[in-house]
């Protein structure tokens, strides 16, 4: 594989997940405006809507806040050196073409590195597929909803109880602060790595597509139904859509643990995908 | 729910006479800070030094604006707000240290916050979060950026807006909140939901 054309594939992904939603947003936004009630949280969703179209229109950044740039690669085998300098050259390109915000910063001296990279970051997350073609995805995620996130270890004895308590806590402790309408994508299990992981994994699955686990999706339903209950609403102004969205993935954990990761997305749920085939060409698929 | 037309500087008057849910419009120049920029302010009032730019009567905007430069001109592209209560505990202290009398930001601040408000006569207003390119389309000219050593979002961009909104007064100069209104409803439903 060529890393150019990786290079290529994700700078134009950049630039798309920061100008353009995904559809499966943009209807869900849509008919959260057309379902809201109140008054104050329908003028939120008409300027989120609106906002959405200038900023295709424009070509502009749909969110100030660029966000940290993370790429999902599915494949089963990689030169991950290459890989990762392919990404980090596509992040910095991205930075001025679009341009991007300049995010990343060292966590401690908060001296900006002015091109979006810097130390493990853009972050890279590798999932094996027996496939020849790469699947390739970027995130671009906010720190409002970022910041907005929990981790509650739960005692196995709370069983399910445990799971939503953890969500509803913090999507309530969140309030209108990560801009709702949310996402609430959830990494049930695991180890504490692997719970977020999981919960980052379910992120760059569309809305409105459930677990392939009926149980599963059943208890992605029954979450979505009780944060919309909560009265949050669109931008914490009160109303009843409140998230767009609830999705899980598990793995199984220690007799002892229920690790429950709640990672909250804000409504500008900006990723983009693409396929590249083995010949160096590729396509973009949402 | 009445809406007003102001114009920077604000007055007293001018901030004392808004309620929760009435709906602003804003012409003149305001001035984005964050974090960085609150902290700034803060140590240079705390030194007697002045500031760069004048702060009486001034609108201060949580935002981190995407911006380019072309022939030597800042064009802002991208402006939405930035999530305000990570300025709750710079924010007595900057009202404290200047006659700061609107902030616009999202997602609210603390109680802390809307004493601050009450007793040096300003008000806290909503701008929804992500309408980001709504917001630089309200922007006419960046008049000049300030302390861009702290990086672009963290910078103090001054701006000259045409009827930035609308804004909704969130938190008004009588210490009433709109999150806490709803926070204490939404807090009572939270048991009952999890016994469900």
């Amino acid at each position: 594989m060529r890393l150019g054309v990786i290079e290529e594939a994700a700078l134009q992904l950049i630039k798309r997940a920061s100008t353009v939603l995904p559809a499966d947003v943009r209807s869900s936004l849509q008919r959260a405006y057309e379902e809201e009630t109140s008054k104050l949280g329908k003028t939120q969703l008409k300027a989120i809507l609106d906002n959405i179209v200038v900023a295709e229109q424009m070509g502009r950044p749909v969110c100030q806040d660029t966000g940290i740039v993370s790429f999902f690669v599915k494949s089963r085998g990689l030169d991950y050196k290459g890989l990762d300098e392919a990404l980090r050259r596509a992040t910095i390109r991205a930075t001025k073409e679009v341009p991007l915000r300049p995010n990343a910063v060292h966590p401690l001296t908060r001296r900006n590195s002015e091109d979006n990279t810097g130390v493990h970051i853009p972050g890279i997350t590798y999932i094996y597929e027996n496939t020849d073609f790469i699947d390739l995805t970027v995130t671009l995620k906010g720190a409002g909803s970022e910041n907005m996130s929990a981790l509650y270890m739960a005692s196995p004895g709370e069983g399910l109880d445990g799971v939503k308590r953890a969500v509803l806590e913090t999507v309530v402790k969140a309030g209108g602060q990560p801009c709702p309408p949310i996402v609430v994508n959830v990494g049930i299990g695991g180890t504490v790595d692997l719970t977020f992981k999981l919960a980052k994994i379910a992120m760059t699955r569309p809305l409105g597509v459930r677990h392939l686990e009926k149980e599963i999706a059943e208890l992605e339903r029954e979450l979505l139904a009780l944060v919309n209950s909560t009265g949050i609403g669109p931008m914490g102004l009160g109303g009843k859509i409140t998230a767009l969205d609830v999705k899980i993935e598990y793995a199984h954990c220690h007799t002892a643990s229920l690790p429950v990761g709640v990672n909250i997305q804000c409504w500008a749920d900006r990723r983009a995908t693409a396929r590249i085939y083995p010949d160096g060409s590729w396509e973009v698929l949402s | 729910m009445a809406e007003y037309r102001l114009t920077t500087p604000l007055s007293e008057g001018d901030v004392r006479k808004l309620s929760v849910e009435d709906v602003v419009y804003v012409s003149g120049v305001i001035y984005t800070a964050r974090d960085m920029a609150h902290k700034r302010l803060i140590e240079v009032a705390e030194r007697g030094q002045k500031p760069p730019v004048e702060m009486d009567g001034s609108v201060i905007y949580h935002a981190g604006p995407v911006a380019r430069k072309i022939d030597g001109e800042w064009e802002i592209l991208s402006a939405g707000p930035t999530t305000s209560s990570r300025m709750n505990k710079a924010t007595p202290l900057l009202l404290k240290y200047y006659s700061v009398r609107m902030i616009v930001g999202k997602g609210g601040m603390s109680r802390e916050v809307a004493e601050a408000l009450k007793e040096r006569g300003a008000v806290y207003c909503h701008y929804t979060g992500g309408a980001a390119v709504l917001a630089a389309k309200c922007v006419r000219r960046v008049v000049k950026v300030e302390w861009l050593d702290l990086g672009m979002p963290e910078a103090l961009w001054v701006l000259e807006v045409e009827d930035f909104g609308p804004l909704i007064v969130t938190m008004d100069s009588r210490g009433d909140s709109l999150y806490e209104r709803l926070e204490l409803e939404v807090r009572s439903k939270l048991e009952s939901l999890l016994r469900k």
